[in-house]
């Protein structure tokens, strides 16, 4: 079969299988971050179908709950489902766990922690946390001090970690722990897994300048992870976070992409509250200067990811493009928040109350809260670094650890 | 890159290997010392290489290869700044033809324009600014024919152009874009005058004073010239956005040659982290202006609908890039970078002229804008 026809294939197969599976009565309905449902029982019969069929994480191997596709046969899935009104929340249930920890437990984990860790995730069933950042360690990453003891059967584990998205909802955490303290600063530290539900865990949630978040402060004291959740070598917890942090780099790359079909444009939007002039264009020339700038850089950086995409083969492995692509996206929704304000004037300085639309009163929140991104998963200057030390082979310009 | 078929990358290594065997940026040094801007064994040799056919159908002698196989041949081009008429006459030229002309102008012109022997130059501008829509240039009946008069200028290859292609008035008034007619008029009927610009190559003002023309040479449609012209510029817009990108990619490579070799207080510079961070800032834009270049030519290829709006994205952003890229070639190398002696200033002079033809950033962005609504 050609690979065309074999896509068609996959494409006939999912329309029919939405068809009779996914429930009428939860069409448009939206995910939440969290993923969490509405409570119906329609919900968890979705989730389940969606389970047993692998499409929670359909690329990952059937023998741990997924379905086994390539990445091209998995985008006609997800096209699919987005075209019938369904969707796939077990990546929101999964928190961390479907887009970063599982495929790095795929590459560095035993057979005994696929078995054990992965049909959780591809499920839905288990949420997991990333406990990395502390209040010493954000972007010096490996300055990390959180200490874990070898004490025979399990290590027993004592810090502070930051920023761990959705620890106060989490059942597991990756975590990023010294377990040599004599060793340099890279060569001493490991990844291991460990259950959130245990007397040792403490989490408080952190209110940020956007309001309520998902992150959160993450005390371990005497908290516990078992010998054989220690992933990939002890002291090579290196090599295994730089991993992840790639695939995390790949998952930001790409903001939402506007529907153009049901979302106004930037430029429509403008035209609604700034007006327009005899000429028809939009009467404040400077905004509208500023707007078509971005608007060339927003179809620049979706032209480039589809370019690199196309280069792989529909096949996009985490690569150095990632580090690019991460950065022109921050640019692009930063200004995009900006532009977005701007354009509502008055109106989109709305905090709260029936004078604002619930748009007006969003464009404040995601203007705050996109302030995250060129901080978050490697801040701005951290992605400058990877390019020019790891692409364009330009000399280390950091301390070295 | 885009992912390339196999012809294409057969094409493109070819045109590598051609361009730094033959027109490497020391052929365009030694032209210009010598007060010349055209080598006609440098454009035999190019004919030879089969480029003049990449856009001409089969039937007329060429290869039909398409856009992005052409773009691939420019961006080369642009990297070691090789002069010659190739882009002005078998990419803009030979669109022209290919798009608006009638079967007896394809038959008589398309096959020379192959073989190197006749040289298409397209005449539009008039004034400092681009405004193709606003031509004054008269065409004035003439029994059968047209008179011409008014001045073309900044046309590309115009001294050694054989024949122009010029857009003149024919009817409406002077601002308004209907009543235009593209004419074909060969170059013995004009009055042509060197414009030397910053960038070295060869450009000419034309004078048409009493310039008669049969009916024979309307390409196209008469007084619905400008349909014409636009697609035929968005075209040329495009070629330039490969070109550019072959300047500023090269720009790019000795910008990040000259980090990783040249030293001072005892180490390489590309070891500061302000100026690591200038080079992948420039590496993304790089990265990003690349998809704009391919995207355009790939719309022309396909016949797809925002092709209007990706010629003048490319031209835009690529243009913006080698703004940006030529600016920091000079300044990241620093006082050779003012020397003569040393290419960066030819890639700075070049990166004007570039920016500049057939609209700059302002106009692509006024002009997208439009296409977008506001």
């Amino acid at each position: 079969m050609t690979a065309e026809a074999n896509l068609e294939a996959v494409r006939d197969d999912a329309r029919t299988w939405i068809e009779s599976n996914f429930p009428k009565s939860l069409k448009g309905y939206e995910v939440g971050l969290e993923g969490g449902g509405d409570g119906s029982s329609d919900f968890e019969t979705w989730r389940q179908k969606l389970a047993e069929k692998g499409w929670g994480a359909p690329t990952w191997p059937k023998e741990y709950g997924g379905a086994g596709l390539s990445h091209p046969e998995a985008k006609v899935v997800a096209k699919a489902l987005a075209k019938a009104g369904a969707f796939n929340p077990i990546p929101m249930l999964a928190g961390m766990g479907v887009t970063m920890v599982g495929p790095t437990i795929l590459e560095y984990g035993t057979d005994d922690q696929k078995e054990r860790h992965l049909p959780g995730i591809a499920s839905g069933a288990v949420r997991w946390c990333l406990g990395l950042s502390e209040p010493n360690a954000g972007s010096d990453l490996a300055s990390l001090q959180t200490k874990a003891e070898d004490k025979g059967n399990r290590y027993v584990v004592n810090g502070q970690k930051v920023w761990t998205s959705g620890a106060d909802i989490s059942q597991w955490c990756g975590a990023l722990v010294r377990t040599d303290p004599e060793a340099g600063k890279r060569d001493g530290i490991s990844f291991v897994l460990l259950p959130m539900d245990q007397p040792g865990v403490e989490t408080r949630p952190i209110k940020l300048i956007s309001g309520a978040s998902p992150f959160c402060e993450t005390y371990f004291n005497d908290a516990y992870a078992e010998k054989n959740d220690l992933l990939g070598d002890v002291n090579d917890g290196w090599s295994v976070v730089k991993r992840l942090l790639q695939h995390e780099r790949q998952s930001q790359t790409s903001a939402r992409r506007p529907d153009a079909v049901t979302e106004e444009s930037l430029g429509e939007k403008a035209k609604r509250y700034v007006g327009v002039s005899k000429d028809g264009t939009l009467s404040d020339a400077d905004l509208r200067q500023r707007l078509v700038k971005h608007l060339m850089d927003e179809q620049a950086h979706y032209l480039t990811i589809s370019r690199i995409q196309a280069e792989a083969k529909g096949n996009v492995e985490v690569s150095a493009a990632a580090s690019i692509l991460k950065n022109s996206n921050t640019r692009v929704a930063q200004t995009k928040a900006e532009l977005t304000m701007e354009i509502m004037g008055s109106q989109g300085l709305g905090w709260e109350g029936d004078l604002f639309t619930e748009e007006e009163r969003n464009s404040v929140r995601e203007l705050l809260w996109g302030k995250a991104m060129s901080i978050y998963g490697g801040s701005y200057e951290v992605q400058n670094n990877i390019i020019s030390k790891n692409i364009l082979g330009l000399p280390e310009t950091t301390q070295k650890g | 890159m885009a992912a390339l078929t196999e012809e294409q990358s057969i094409l493109r290594d070819q045109a590598k290997s051609w361009v730094s065997d033959k027109g490497p940026v020391e052929t365009f040094r030694k032209l210009r010392d010598a007060g010349q801007s055209f080598d006609p064994n440098l454009w035999a040799s190019m004919v030879e290489m089969g480029w003049t056919g990449i856009l001409v159908p089969e039937q007329y002698g060429g290869s039909d290869l398409g856009y992005l196989t052409f773009g691939l041949v420019l961006e080369e081009m642009g990297r070691q700044l090789t002069p010659s008429p190739l882009f002005a006459s078998a990419y803009v030229g030979a669109s022209a033809l290919v798009l608006g002309g009638s079967e007896e102008q394809k038959t008589a012109l398309l096959p020379k324009v192959v073989d190197g022997s006749e040289i298409l130059a397209l005449a539009v501008d008039e004034a400092p600014r681009h405004r193709p829509e606003s031509a004054i240039t008269r065409a004035k009946k003439n029994g059968a024919g047209f008179t011409l008069s008014g001045t073309k200028s900044f046309v590309q290859e115009g001294m050694t152009a054989t024949t122009f292609i010029v857009s003149a008035r024919t009817g409406g008034a002077e601002t308004d874009p209907d009543g235009q007619t593209l004419l074909l008029v060969p170059a013995a009927e004009v009055q042509r005058t060197p414009m030397p610009m910053m960038d070295g190559r060869n450009y000419a003002q034309i004078t048409l004073d009493g310039t008669t023309v049969g009916p024979e040479a309307i390409i196209g449609n008469q007084d619905q010239g400008y349909t014409l012209v636009e697609t035929v510029l968005d075209r040329a817009r495009a070629g330039v956005g490969a070109e550019m990108l072959g300047t500023s990619a090269q720009a790019f490579d000795m910008t990040l040659d000259y980090l990783k070799t040249r030293e001072q207080f005892g180490k390489v510079i590309g070891s500061f982290q302000a100026l690591g961070h200038r080079a992948a800032e420039l590496f993304g834009g790089l990265e990003l202006a690349r998809s704009c270049a391919e995207a355009a030519l790939q719309a022309i290829d396909e016949g797809a609908d925002n092709t209007a709006e990706l010629c003048s994205l490319s031209k835009a952003k690529v243009g913006d890039f080698l703004h940006e890229m030529s600016n920091q070639l000079i300044q990241i190398h620093g006082g050779i970078g003012m020397t003569d002696e040393f290419d960066a200033g030819f890639y700075l002079k070049r990166a004007r002229v570039l920016e500049a033809l057939y609209g700059n950033q302002a106009y692509h962005r006024d002009r997208y804008a439009k296409l977008r609504g506001f």
